[in-house]
C-alpha cells in the first residue's frame, strides 16, 4: 500500500508518519506542498509540525496549498486521508471535517501520554481497535481544544462521526483526562463520509513498544484493513 | 555615510583596552576604520575569542580515539559512536539575552545551538537545557536572603535586608524569568520539531536578575558527512542564505561579554535577538538538503558576530582570504550601514562556500524552500577579508590574525576569604531532626528538587519517534534509527550500499549544583562531572564524551577568577577520570547583576552508549517484593560535616546555605560506575537512581513515585526501609545527607545477595536496606520508625512549581 504523507513548509512529523508507515512494512513518501498531484496513493496523511509556522492561525495557511486541492479531490473521490495533529488542523481548516482547534484552555502547550477511548469501531480508522481497549498515545499541542457550534457537535454525534475521546485509565471522559479542554472531550473526528478522519494525539509516535506504547498501531493496522478490503472489493 | 572618529572614548565604548587597540593598529599597520573597531571589538569579546579563560581551558582532556572533530576545531565537536555514525553535540549560553527579554533570549539561545549542530553537516535530532533563576517560592526567599556582601568579603548574609514589598516584587519577576524562558524553549524547539528530552532546573537568590540560560542540541550523522566551516577553494563563491540581516541584535558578543547591570535591561534590549523556529526549520532542511548534492565546500552559521564571524573564521580555518560585497546581502531595513551588517546578529543565516561552477543548486535548492539567499562574495588567496559597501572598500583584516591573535590574559587568581568560614562550618549549632517525614515533604517541594513536569509538559519531548526515556528519570535515552541521519549525496549512497544502520541507543544528562561550586569550586565541579556520570550509569550508559558550560562571573576580580580557576581544574579531573573527553563547550563571564556575582556554575553536560535496549534503566521501583540496595557508603563518616554541606537539607529546613559540600572521590565514583553498568548488563538491575540533592530520603522518595504513566496517572509503589543497622549517626545525615558516589537500586528478591555480593567484590560497599511493596514509604532508622503515604509524598513533589506558577 502506498501512503503519501504531505510536507508542509515546517511540517515536523512528515518523517515520523513515515517512519511509522515503513514499521509496518508498507510504502511511504513524502509529498512536497507545492505539487498539484499525489501520484499513485492509497492513502494521504497530513502530518504534524507547524504547517508555514502557524502563522495566522494554525493550518490557515496550509489549506491554500496547490496539495490540498490534491487532497481535497482525493477525498471527494472517497480517498482514506488521515490528519494527525497539525494536519487535523489544516483539514478543519481547509472544509475537510467540522469545527476548530482552539488554544488549549490553560494556554500552555501539552506533551504527554494521554488515554482514549474509541467511540465506534465504524470506521477505516478504528475498525481494528479491539472493543474495550483503552489506548495510551501521546499528545504534543498547544492549539488541540476541539470546538464545534451545537448544531455541528448534534450532528457529529447523530451522524457518529466522533472517533476518540480523552478518558482516564479506566475509560471515564472526566474532566481531569481531558488535557485541553475540548467540547465533549473529543479526540478525534471523521467526516460524514468517514474517510477523512483527524485527531489531536499523535497515533506514529506510539507503534513501537521501545518508545513505551504500541497502542498507535491500533489506528493503522485499521486504515491498512481498510485499504485491504478496498483490494479485494476492487478486485472482485 | 559618515563614519564617528576612532577616538579613545569609541575605543573604550567598543571594551577594547588600549592595549588591545594598540595591538589592533599594528595588525592593521593603520588606523582602523569605524566598522573595523566593531569587528575587533565582537571577535576580541570573551564570547568569541576566550581571552580570559584560554589558557584554562587548555588543561581540558580533549583527545580519544572516538573523537573525530576535537574540542574548539569547528561549531561542534563529533564523536563515533559505531558502524559508520557519529554524533555532533554542544552546549551554549543565552545568559545575559535572556536577563533582559526572557522569551527571545531563550529561543535564540536554542535556534543558535540547533545551527551549530546542522552546521556540521548534522542532523539536528534532540535538545536538552539546563536554566537557573532566583527562588520562585517565597519560603525559601524568606529564609535565606541574598548575600549583602561580596563573597570575598564573607559568606552569604543570613537575615533578610528586603522588605516584603520588594521580596513580593523580586519573586514575582523570577516567575517572569523562568515562565518567559520556558515558553521561549518550549516555542522555538516545538515548532522546529527538536525533542527536549532532559534538562535541569535550579532556584537560587544568586542567580536573581541574572538568570542562566544553557541549552544543548545533540545531531547524528555519518562519518563521511562531516562538514568543516572552512572556507575552502580559492575562487569558490560565497553564499548567504536565510531571512534578511536586520538592526536586531547589535554586537551581541559584545554584550554578552559585559555585567549586567540596571540600565542594561533598557539600554541592551536592541542587543537581543528575536528567533523564528519556521524559518530555521527550513534553513535546516534546505542545508541539509544542499549538503546531499555534494556541491557545499564549507558552511558555518552565522552566530555570536554574525557575518564577522563567519567570514573571518572560515577564511582563518582554510588560511585563506574571503571578500565579500555587502550590497548583495539580503537587508531588513533600509540605509544600513556596513557597520551595522557586519555586526548584526539576525538569526536563522548561514555563510555557505560552494564549489565553483555548482551554484545552481544553491539556487534551486533555496528556491525550493523559498528562502532568501545571495552570492555575496568570493573566496580568495589573500589571507585577507575584504569587505565593499557603495564601491568603497570598508574593512580590510588580516583574518588568521585577527582569529587567532586575539589577547589572552593570565588573569590573577586569589582564593576567597569566604571559604575560611565554609571550612569551619560544623554542625554543633544545628539541632538534629525530630520530624523527618515533614522535612522530606519540604524537600519534595522545593522547586530545585521538586518534580519539572511544569517545564517539560511544555516541550514537545516526542517528536522524531527517538524518545526512550522521557525527561522525569537520571538521564535521557533516544534511539538514533536509519531515517535519522541526513539523507546521503550519490556518491556516499552508493560507497554504503545498504543504508540501514543498526540503532542506537544515546543518554545523556546536564549537571552542576552550583551551590556546591561556591562552597568549594574544585570540588564542587568535580561533583557536577561526577553526577552527571553517574546518572548515566543508572541508566545504563558508559560516557563517550562532555560538553561544558562555564556561567561564571567576572574574570577580573581575582577572588572571583579564584572560583573559575579551580572550577576548570575540578572539571578537567572528573572528565579526566570517566573517560569524558571535551569536545567543545562555551564561557559565560561576567555573570553578576548589581546584587552580586552568581555561584560559578560550571554546567556539565555528559553523553554516553547504552548496548542494548535490555541496558535501560529507569529510577522508579517496578514491582512488588524486589529488593532495594544501596550502593555506596551510607555517610561519609569521615566528613566532619557528613555530607550535609551545602545540602538541600541546611538551606530548606535551616536556612544556611554553608559547610564544605560532599567530598568526591573519583576513584570511588569511577568504580561505583562501572559496578553498576556491569549489573545492569548482567541484568540484574530493574531500578537505579543516584542520591543528590536531598540525600537518601529524597533518592527513595522518588524511586516510589516518579513513574508517569500517563497525563494525571502517577504510578506509586511503595517501600519499607530499615536503615535500623546504622548508629550513631545524625539522622538528617543520615536521610538527608549528600555523601557521593551513593545509588539505589533494585532488583527481584532472589538476586538480592547476588548483586550485594558482586558489588562488594568489586570494591562497592553495598547492602540490602528494604523491599519494595505497599502505598507508604516506612523508614526504620535507630532513632525510630517514620512513615508517610506515597500519595502525601507525590502531592507537594508533583505540583510545587505549577502551584507556584498558578
Amino acid at each position: 500500500m502506498n501512503f503519501s504523507v504531505l510536507q508542509f513548509p515546517a511540517s515536523n512529523c512528515d518523517q515520523d508518519a513515515v517512519h511509522a508507515v515503513r514499521h509496518f512494512g508498507h510504502s511511504a513518501r513524502l509529498v512536497w506542498h507545492k505539487d498539484a498531484a499525489l501520484g499513485d496513493t492509497d492513502c494521504v496523511i497530513v502530518p504534524g509540525g507547524f504547517s508555514y509556522g502557524d502563522y495566522l492561525r494554525c493550518g490557515a495557511i496550509a489549506r491554500f496549498s496547490p496539495v490540498m486541492q490534491a487532497v481535497k479531490q482525493f477525498a471527494d473521490n472517497g480517498g482514506l486521508v488521515l490528519g494527525i495533529c497539525n494536519g487535523f488542523q489544516v483539514l478543519t481548516e481547509a472544509g475537510l471535517l467540522p469545527g476548530a482547534l482552539i488554544r488549549n484552555r490553560d494556554l500552555q502547550f501539552h506533551c504527554e501520554n494521554i488515554f482514549l477511548k474509541t467511540a465506534t469501531n465504524d470506521s477505516p480508522f478504528t475498525s481494528q481497535i479491539p472493543v474495550g481497549k483503552i489506548l495510551r498515545v501521546p499528545i504534543a499541542h498547544g492549539e488541540g481544544c476541539y470546538f464545534a457550534d451545537e448544531e455541528t457537535l448534534a450532528k457529529l454525534k447523530a451522524n457518529n462521526q466522533i472517533l476518540w475521546q480523552y478518558c482516564d485509565a479506566t475509560g471515564n471522559l472526566t474532566d481531569t483526562a481531558n488535557p485541553n479542554g475540548a467540547l465533549q472531550n473529543i479526540a478525534g473526528i471523521c467526516n460524514e463520509k468517514r474517510n477523512v478522519a483527524g485527531l489531536m494525539p499523535h497515533p506514529e509516535r506510539a507503534c513501537e513498544p521501545l518508545l513505551g506504547s504500541d497502542d498507535g498501531k491500533w489506528i493503522f493496522e485499521s486504515i491498512f484493513a481498510a485499504l485491504k478490503n478496498k483490494t479485494v472489493a476492487a478486485a472482485a | 555615510m559618515t563614519e564617528p572618529a576612532i577616538t579613545p572614548e569609541l575605543v573604550a565604548k567598543h571594551n577594547l583596552t588600549p592595549e588591545e587597540y594598540a595591538h589592533a593598529v599594528e595588525i592593521l599597520g593603520r588606523t582602523p576604520s569605524y566598522t573595523e573597531l566593531g569587528i575587533f571589538s565582537v571577535m576580541w569579546s570573551e564570547h568569541c575569542s576566550y581571552k580570559n579563560t584560554k589558557p584554562l581551558l587548555k588543561t581540558f582532556p580533549t583527545k580519544s580515539p572516538k573523537i573525530l572533530v576535537g574540542a574548539g576545531e569547528e561549531n561542534a565537536g563529533i564523536i563515533d559512536i559505531g558502524d559508520g555514525i557519529a554524533i555532533a553535540f554542544k552546549i551554549e549560553s543565552h545568559n545575559h539575552p535572556s536577563a533582559v527579554e526572557p522569551f527571545q533570549g531563550a529561543t535564540t539561545g536554542v535556534g543558535g545551538i540547533v545551527r551549530d549542530i546542522f552546521t556540521m553537516g548534522a542532523r539536528p535530532v534532540c535538545a536538552v537545557n539546563s536554566l537557573r533563576f532566583g527562588p520562585i517560592t517565597p519560603d525559601v526567599a524568606a529564609d535565606v536572603s541574598r548575600r549583602t556582601s561580596s563573597p570575598e568579603e564573607g559568606q552569604r548574609g543570613l537575615t533578610s535586608t528586603t522588605t516584603n514589598g520588594e521580596a513580593d516584587a523580586q519573586l514575582k519577576n523570577n516567575r517572569r524569568l523562568f515562565a518567559g524562558v520556558v515558553s521561549g524553549i518550549a516555542h522555538y524547539g516545538n515548532c522546529f520539531g527538536i525533542p527536549t528530552v532532559a534538562g535541569e532546573v535550579y532556584f537560587d537568590k544568586t542567580y536573581q536578575g541574572n538568570p542562566l540560560v544553557n541549552a544543548f542540541c545533540l545531531g547524528v550523522l555519518r562519518h563521511e558527512q562531516i562538514t568543516r566551516g572552512a572556507a575552502k577553494g580559492v575562487g569558490n563563491p560565497v553564499f548567504y542564505v536565510g531571512p534578511a540581516t536586520g538592526r536586531d541584535g547589535l554586537a551581541g558578543a559584545a554584550f554578552a561579554s559585559q555585567d549586567l547591570t540596571e540600565e542594561s535591561a533598557e539600554q541592551q534590549r536592541g542587543a537581543v535577538q528575536v528567533g523564528d523556529p519556521f524559518m530555521e526549520k527550513l534553513v535546516c532542511e534546505a542545508c541539509l538538503e544542499l549538503l546531499a548534492t555534494g556541491c557545499v565546500a564549507g558552511m558555518q552559521d552565522m552566530g555570536a558576530a554574525g557575518l564577522t564571524c563567519s567570514t573571518c573564521e572560515m577564511a582563518a580555518r582554510a588560511g585563506t582570504g574571503i571578500e565579500i560585497e555587502l550590497d548583495k546581502v539580503p537587508q531588513r531595513a533600509p540605509n544600513m550601514s556596513s557597520y551595522e551588517i557586519m555586526l548584526s546578529e539576525s538569526q536563522e543565516r548561514m555563510l555557505i562556500v560552494v564549489h565553483k561552477g555548482r551554484e545552481e543548486e544553491v539556487k534551486r535548492i533555496f528556491d525550493k524552500w523559498d528562502l532568501p539567499w545571495s552570492e555575496i562574495g568570493i573566496i580568495t588567496d589573500t589571507g585577507h577579508m575584504k569587505v565593499r559597501h557603495g564601491g568603497k572598500l570598508v574593512v580590510d583584516i588580516p583574518a588568521r590574525k585577527i582569529a587567532d591573535e586575539s589577547p589572552v590574559y593570565q588573569r590573577e587568581a586569589i582564593e576567597p576569604s569566604y571559604l575560611k568560614d565554609v571550612r569551619a562550618f560544623r554542625l554543633d549549632g544545628i539541632a538534629d531532626t525530630t520530624t523527618p517525614v515533614e522535612d522530606l515533604k519540604k524537600l519534595l517541594a522545593w522547586p530545585s528538587i521538586a518534580s519539572k513536569n511544569w517545564v517539560y509538559r511544555q516541550y514537545d519531548h516526542q517528536v522524531r519517534d527517538g524518545s526512550v526515556v522521557l525527561p522525569g528519570s537520571d538521564a535521557a535515552v533516544i534511539r538514533i534509527k536509519t531515517d535519522s541521519l541526513p539523507v546521503m549525496s550519490a556518491e556516499l549512497a552508493a560507497k554504503v550500499g545498504d543504508p540501514t544502520v543498526s540503532e542506537k541507543l544515546i543518554a545523556m544528562t546536564v549537571d552542576c549544583n552550583g551551590g556546591y561550586v561556591y562552597l568549594d569550586p574544585y570540588e564542587g565541579a568535580k561533583i557536577a562531572v561526577a553526577e552527571a556520570c553517574r546518572n548515566l550509569a543508572c541508566s545504563g550508559a558508559l560516557p563517550l564524551g562532555a560538553t561544558d558550560n562555564l556561567n561564571m562571573p567576572s574574570p577580573l576580580k581575582p577572588e572571583l577568577f579564584w572560583q573559575i580557576k579551580e572550577s576548570v581544574r575540578g572539571l578537567a579531573e572528573g572528565c579526566k577520570a570517566f573517560n569524558a573527553p571535551v569536545t567543545g563547550g562555551n564561557c559565560s563571564l561576567y555573570n553578576q547583576s548589581p546584587a552580586g556575582p552568581i555561584d560559578p556554575t560550571p554546567t556539565i553536560s555528559v553523553v554516553g552508549l547504552i548496548e542494548k535496549i535490555e541496558h535501560v534503566t529507569t529510577q522508579w521501583f517496578k514491582d512488588e517484593g524486589d529488593a532495594i540496595i544501596l550502593l555506596g557508603d551510607a555517610v561519609d563518616q569521615a566528613d566532619p560535616i557528613f555530607g550535609l554541606g551545602g545540602s538541600a537539607y541546611l538551606q530548606v529546613i535551616h536556612g544556611k546555605k554553608n559547610g564544605s559540600p560532599p567530598r568526591c572521590d573519583l576513584e570511588v565514583a569511577k568504580t561505583l560506575h562501572t559496578t553498576l553498568i556491569g549489573l545492569i548488563q548482567s541484568g540484574l538491575v530493574k531500578s537505579a537512581h543516584d542520591c543528590s540533592e536531598g540525600g537518601l530520603a529524597v533518592a527513595l522518595a522518588e524511586s516510589c513515585i516518579s513513574q508517569l504513566i500517563a497525563r494525571d496517572t502517577p504510578r506509586l509503589i511503595g517501600a519499607t526501609i530499615d536503615l535500623s543497622a546504622l548508629k550513631d549517626v545524625r539522622l538528617d545525615a543520615l536521610l538527608f545527607g549528600e555523601t557521593q558516589s551513593r545509588v539505589v537500586i533494585s532488583c527481584q528478591a532472589l538476586d538480592a545477595v547476588k548483586v550485594v555480593e558482586r558489588a562488594k567484590l568489586m570494591g562497592v560497599p553495598a547492602a540490602q536496606i528494604g523491599k519494595v511493596g505497599g502505598d507508604k514509604l516506612t523508614m526504620k532508622t535507630a532513632t525510630g520508625e517514620f512513615s508517610a503515604p506515597l500519595t502525601e509524598l507525590h502531592d507537594p513533589w508533583w505540583n510545587s512549581i505549577a502551584r507556584a506558577m498558578a
